[in-house]
């Protein structure tokens, strides 16, 4: 009997103990790997974080890196994010038209589409897309930048890679992600409104006095600059992959895959947050 | 021929006229994980001289590099630019002293989104703003003439050869003027033509602009050719410093077997 299978098996399973305690331990050692891996990173993205606060608010700024990267992730964003919302509109459009019909209130059509798109989908759904453009594109970039030691070259250079290539990226995130959620709900109530007009004559001025009834501005801007927060997910957690990438084109690869893997995830979760936080400062 | 304890008494003490050196390397220890690559290191560097670094892959020779310009950090012991030690040095800070270092990569690190004429004046533009567009264009043309290169401006990194890049990259290293020059591996994987017209071009460079040079390499002929002085590490130690000669008449098994095999 091994000491090992002694020491945890005694007072345990006294009649098993080699064989019960080897893949026991072999468990509980993958849960604390996991577990120090989880720490590791969460600490690394925090330090990450702070280099890349105190990178951002001392000059000198990288004011032409920012608008390189405002046109990047804003413009070049745009037609996916727009192509997003107008199908999210004319989905939300067929689901409500007949769920209304059935409970015969097709007169609430208009706020029903104006507010799951404006209130719950617009947001998500561009946060989701920009998070597997952007978050993939900053990523694999990064990476790419990193193994080929293109980021050792700029910092060689004395220029700081916290400012000039995550600072610029992340706050370029942090000031597109509510300009694309405007232009994705747009586009997704002039979807939504014309699959209805399709069917039923409805005028664009009808239905968006209608839907807009009674509305405040409450109810619709925290929820679209609420995707400044996605943005810093977004941003961060690809650059963060980025820039801490090694392994050569695997690591390259890994490195977009985590970043929208991860931001993904965060953006749901911080979803989750932020709708509780809104309604409880917003009632 | 000096000894690795003479090599670091050397460095503890300033030089007769009280000045530092320009690079001093001070009992530098770093691992890797469980691998030791520099293992109680010593060096220094002068102004205008050109220090040669010599040894087989994988002894720490390119660490070392990374090391002075603060890509690295070591785990313990001293490096100090102009006296000032930059182990743990803010980012910013460091920043100031690298503006006076120049650092030509072994793969040159090109920035591939940007044309060869971009990468060299991508310096300029963050460190002398107060260069007009046109002012920095002609600095730009001068660097990569200096280098040979004087046609290929707008061409990208990829269209390039290993040599041209090489270049390119010693041309951006140029761009801010600095005092200490440190090359990793500037003939690796060219030709020996190549190699021979990279030596003649860091020799012109050293006469022309009296800068100090760090240079990493396992090509003994091009060491031999473009440094003053020779250092030559074993396990993460310098086992032997000095001039071509020292190392020829050393009785190390090793600076011989070195030798022999170069």
């Amino acid at each position: 009997m091994s000491d090992r299978g002694l020491s945890v098996g005694s007072g345990v399973n006294q009649t098993l103990p080699g064989q019960r305690s080897e893949p026991l331990l072999a468990v509980a050692g993958s849960f604390a790997r996991a577990f120090d891996a989880l720490f590791e990173w969460f600490g690394s993205l925090g330090i990450f974080s702070w280099k890349v606060l105190r990178a951002s608010v001392t000059p000198p700024y990288e004011w032409r890196e920012l608008v390189r990267q405002l046109d990047e992730v804003g413009s070049k964003s745009f037609p996916l994010v727009a192509l997003a919302g107008a199908a999210v509109g004319v989905v939300i459009s067929l689901e409500a038209r007949y769920s209304l019909s059935r409970f015969g209130a097709k007169s609430m059509f208009p706020s029903t589409l104006v507010y799951s798109v404006i209130q719950v989908m617009g947001p998500v759904i561009t946060g989701l897309v920009v998070s597997g453009r952007v978050g993939a594109g900053i990523g694999a970039e990064l990476a790419s930048m990193k193994v080929s030691e293109q980021i050792d070259a700029i910092e060689a250079s004395a220029i700081n890679p916290y400012r000039y290539l995550a600072a610029t990226r992340i706050l370029a995130c942090i000031l597109m992600l509510p300009l694309l959620t405007i232009a994705a709900d747009a586009c997704g109530l002039l979807t939504g409104w014309f699959a209805q007009a399709l069917v039923e004559p409805l005028s664009f001025h009808q239905f968006i006095q209608s839907g807009f009834k009674g509305a405040t501005f409450s109810a619709f801007l925290p929820q679209t600059f609420k995707t400044a927060v996605y943005g810093l997910i977004i941003g961060l957690v690809a650059c963060f992959q980025g820039m801490r990438t090694s392994g050569g084109a695997e690591g390259v690869g890994r490195a977009a895959t985590n970043s929208v893997v991860l931001s993904s995830l965060f953006l749901i979760l911080a979803d989750v947050v932020l709708v509780k936080f809104i309604l409880v400062v917003f009632p | 021929m000096a000894t690795t304890y003479d090599i670091a008494m050397k460095q503890a003490d300033l030089k007769e006229d009280g000045s530092a050196p320009l690079v001093a390397v001070e009992n530098v220890h770093k691992s890797f994980g469980n691998h030791m690559v520099l293992n109680g290191i010593n060096l220094s560097l002068d102004r205008g001289e050109t220090l040669a670094v010599l040894g087989r892959s994988g002894t720490g020779k390119s660490v070392l590099l990374r090391l002075i310009i603060g890509l690295v950090a070591p785990d313990s012991g001293l490096v100090r630019i102009h006296g000032q030690n930059i182990a743990g040095m803010a980012l910013d800070r460091l920043g100031e002293i690298r503006k006076k270092m120049g650092f030509l990569f072994q793969h040159a690190a090109l920035y591939d989104s940007l044309t060869v004429a971009g990468n060299v004046s991508f310096p300029l533009e963050h460190h002398r703003k107060e260069m007009s567009r046109s002012e920095r264009d002609d600095r730009v043309k001068q660097l990569l003439a200096e280098v040979g290169l004087e046609g290929d401006l707008e061409k990208m990194p990829s269209n390039i050869s290993g040599g041209m890049q090489k270049r390119v990259g010693l041309a951006r290293a140029l761009a801010l003027d600095p005092e200490i020059l440190l090359l990793d591996e500037p003939t690796a994987g060219l030709d020996p033509i190549s190699s021979g017209e990279i030596d003649d071009l860091i020799l012109r460079l050293q006469r022309e602009r009296q800068m100090a040079s760090i240079v990493v390499t396992h090509d003994l002929h091009s060491a031999r050719t473009i440094a003053d002085r020779l250092a030559l590490l074993d396990q993460g130690r310098v086992v032997i410093e000095g001039k071509f000669e020292d190392l020829q008449q050393s009785d190390i098994g090793f600076v011989k077997k070195f030798l022999k095999q170069s």
